[in-house]
């Protein structure tokens, strides 16, 4: 392993940086010690900020560019069963490409970190923003999470090591970060000294379960139904056991960097006495904040929740801000073809979590945004609008609404 | 309370850094003045290709969420400040990520300015920069073209001069101490800290009144809708070539009324007619098939279709047959097979000038010069 401690950032430092470059900062903050690559847009901006760090000695890991994605993700699985703490990603089709490798990471519970520059799949090949990318891991066991901004995408990236590694965890985290809005825009952000993060973060240990000579054990033996569900169980229990780890890194996140948002899982904007309340994920909340703002103006009471964390969903949290609603417009940036009502994912799993209540609130879903198509102010206030009428009417005419398709 | 906006336009590749310089630098010294900003390259530009007209944005604003405001719009709808680091394309530019034609001032507000480097004055710029409704100021940094070779950046100081004359155009995007200041931290260069200096005096601008400048309506394309595009992903091919303009003699191939590419052209071949020997080379390694066979069987490379990638003049085996000109020389994509049988003598000479032009101008962009760049550096050094 890698054992000489980055001293790059000796003192907090504001930097000019896209939000995959804060990604490669908090890996060398973070001191990863194998990262392993494989070129696909847009993810490939952490790789080339990786290799200039190692390349000016500013971070020292051990760097290997895979023959493809699938062994990409291969070799940081068994580097994190030896006890290495890793960091690797993907986009798209590449993504997919290594899916047998993402699969077994969740299963063995090693806690790997991956960046996912999210990309519509091909075809076409487009190299714009779709969801559908990351959401496959959604039934996996996999931690998923959706970055907004750079200076979250350095800070996640920082929590994403902490709670994946915490022993009552060992579950991999993806961070899915918007391709071009978020990869590929420059802005300012706050990069924490060393000593900061040193104070936060400590060595990934894997204990008893660490693959060495001198602890003997055999990982992944072939399992049959006589084991199966016992060991999705425990998958199961360690995603359960997740949020509240969330919750206390969080907390303690706060506490060392002094940043953070009230909740780790959504982020709630004018949303407290809102009728209709926008939900997305994402950077699509930049378009989204400003038009709930404009829309305030005028006297409409409107909010914008961000689901930040998709997996472990929140769902009790969601629940409780969304319950005074009348309404509720989901903007998916992703689709899933022939499900029911013919809608987005994050839809039916918002569906699926407010059918519980009592009182449900009206919930209309909206298609936005796909191949990194830009989201309008107009098309969001447009969704405040025919959710405002489906409240008023009673009457929901259309569902699921193709936002700003040409026909 | 104001949030102020510059887009860099630049040719892909060869000038991308130098691009990125001038937008990260903008954001570094409005900081110095106490203002937040983000500097990005247009995403559907890339992958960038070797001179396709690609934009990088600077926008900077008082306080966070007047930059947030701004930033609902991920390409502006209008700029305060228009950069265009090659003059060639005030002629307009047809990027990956625009359809058709785009005026190289389509972005400029009113009241706004358009800087470009270039050794033309304003008159012969605004025979090729599209007319507009609204007024806008003109500047230009008299310069030749930087340019370098594939990703090689050429740190000739042009970012530094477009820097300076940026502080004076728009003062309220960024002061020229906090511009000072901050170049000299990131560079530690005290010559790029002149040249910024420098361009901030020495700036000089025109006002261009509405509808002044080239009245041509730029070549558009509508994008059909989901009801009207073929199922599958599919891209019927262009028709089969024929004869040359539509005649039984010669040959033309087919080509795409809406996809025209010319604006990546910083250069474009001139033919000598009468050394052309017919060899065909011309017309056969032209990676976009844009030479047309005339009826007496000559190569006429046609000015709507050329890239300016300057193969052509590199196969050419007779001695100035195929001659890579600057493309600011021209003002129209006129076929020059058409001005020679015209009137020979006076094409002749007008190519004789154009040809002896070229030879004492270094307007290089990469392939038509490779090693072009190491021969500069060890001249200056000498």
């Amino acid at each position: 392993m890698a054992t000489v401690t980055t001293k790059l950032y000796q003192e907090p430092k504001e930097e000019l940086i896209s939000g995959s470059e804060a990604i490669g900062i908090a890996c060398a903050l973070a001191d990863v010690d194998v990262i392993t690559a494989y070129p696909i847009r847009p993810y490939d901006t952490v790789m080339q900020y990786v290799s200039r760090l190692k390349a000016d000695g500013a971070f020292d890991f051990d760097y290997i560019i895979a023959e493809s994605e699938h062994s990409q993700f291969e070799i940081v699985k068994h580097a994190s069963s030896v006890g290495a703490r890793t960091f690797t990603g993907s986009s798209g089709v590449g993504w997919f490409y290594a899916f047998e490798a993402i699969t077994v990471t969740a299963g063995l519970r090693m806690p790997v970190v991956a960046m996912v520059g999210n990309r519509a799949l091909d075809d076409p090949g487009a190299f714009g923003v779709e969801h559908n990318d990351a959401m496959a891991v959604r039934d996996l066991g996999w931690h998923l999470y959706w970055v907004a901004t750079a200076q979250e995408a350095l800070d996640m990236a920082l929590i994403a090591y902490k709670v994946a590694e915490d022993p009552r965890v060992l579950l991999p985290f993806a961070l899915s970060c918007d391709g071009s809005f978020l990869t590929h825009s420059q802005a300012i952000v706050q990069v924490p000294s060393q000593d900061q993060v040193d104070k936060f973060l400590p060595a990934y240990n894997r204990g008893s379960l660490q693959l060495h000579p001198d602890n003997p054990i055999t990982v992944a033996p072939q399992a049959n139904e006589d084991w199966l569900m016992e060991i999705r169980k425990q998958t199961d229990e360690a995603m359960r056991r997740t949020p509240a780890v969330i919750k206390e890194v969080y907390a303690e996140f706060k506490e060392v960097f002094g940043r953070g948002d009230d909740s780790p899982f959504i982020e709630q904007y004018m949303c407290e006495d809102a009728d209709v309340i926008l939900v997305g994920m994402g950077t699509l909340a930049m378009p989204t904040r400003v038009a709930v703002r404009r829309m305030r103006e005028t006297g409409k009471k409107v909010g914008f929740l961000r689901v930040k964390f998709f997996r472990p969903f929140p769902t009790e949290e969601l629940q409780e801000a969304l319950k005074g609603a009348k309404g509720i417009a989901v903007i998916d940036r992703d689709y899933s073809y022939g499900s029911p009502g013919y809608g987005g994912v994050l839809f039916h799993e918002l569906r699926s979590t407010m059918y519980p209540l009592d009182e449900r609130p009206v919930m209309l879903n909206f298609i936005a945004g796909l191949g990194g198509r830009e989201v309008m102010v107009s098309d969001v206030e447009e969704m405040v609008e025919t959710t405002q009428k489906a409240i008023d009417t009673g009457k929901i005419d259309q569902e699921t609404t193709w936002v700003a398709v040409r026909e | 309370m104001a949030t102020r906006s510059v887009e860099v336009v630049y040719r892909g590749i060869f000038q991308r850094t130098m691009a990125r310089n001038i937008v990260r630098n903008i954001v570094f010294a409005a900081r110095k003045d106490g203002k937040i900003g983000t500097a990005f390259g247009r995403y559907s530009d890339s992958p960038e290709r070797n001179g396709i007209p690609a934009k990088q944005f600077a926008v900077v604003a008082d306080t966070a969420l007047e930059l947030e405001e701004s930033l609902a719009v991920y390409e502006a709808s209008n700029v305060d400040v228009t950069i265009n680091v090659d003059d060639a394309m005030c002629k307009g530019i047809e990027s990956w990520a625009w359809y058709g034609l785009q005026p190289i001032n389509e972005l400029t507000r009113s009241g706004g300015t358009l800087i470009v480097t270039s050794r033309q004055d304003a008159d012969s710029l605004l025979e090729d920069i599209h007319q507009k409704d609204a007024p806008y100021n003109l500047s230009i940094i008299p310069s030749t073209v930087s340019f370098s070779g594939l990703w090689v950046y050429k740190d000739d100081h042009t970012d530094m001069r477009v820097l300076g004359a940026l502080c004076k155009a728009c003062p309220e995007l960024v002061s020229i101490n906090a511009m000072l200041e901050s170049i000299k931290e990131q560079t530690g260069s005290e010559t790029k800290v002149a040249s910024v200096q420098r361009a901030f005096d020495r700036f000089t601008s025109r006002l261009v009144e509405p509808g002044e400048g080239n009245t041509e309506t730029p070549f558009s394309f509508d994008m059909p809708g989901w009801k009207t595009m073929e199922e599958g992903v599919v891209i019927r091919g262009l028709p089969e070539g024929g004869g040359f303009r539509g005649g039984e003699e010669g040959y033309q191939p087919g080509r795409s009324e809406v996809f025209k590419k010319w604006s990546t052209r910083s250069m474009r071949p001139v033919i000598n007619f009468d050394t052309c020997i017919k060899c065909t080379l011309c017309w056969l390694q032209c990676p976009d098939e844009s030479f047309d066979i005339t009826p007496d069987g000559l190569y006429d490379a046609n000015m709507e279709s050329c890239c300016g990638c300057g193969v052509c003049e590199a196969v050419c085996p007779v001695p100035d047959c195929v001659t890579m000109v600057g493309e600011p020389e021209f003002n129209d994509n006129n076929s020059q097979w058409d001005a020679w049988t015209a009137d020979k003598d006076t094409y002749n000479k007008w190519m004789t000038v154009l040809v002896d032009k070229a030879k004492s101008e270094t307007r290089s962009h990469g392939f038509h010069h490779i090693g072009g760049y190491d021969e500069e550096i060890k001249a200056e050094e000498a």
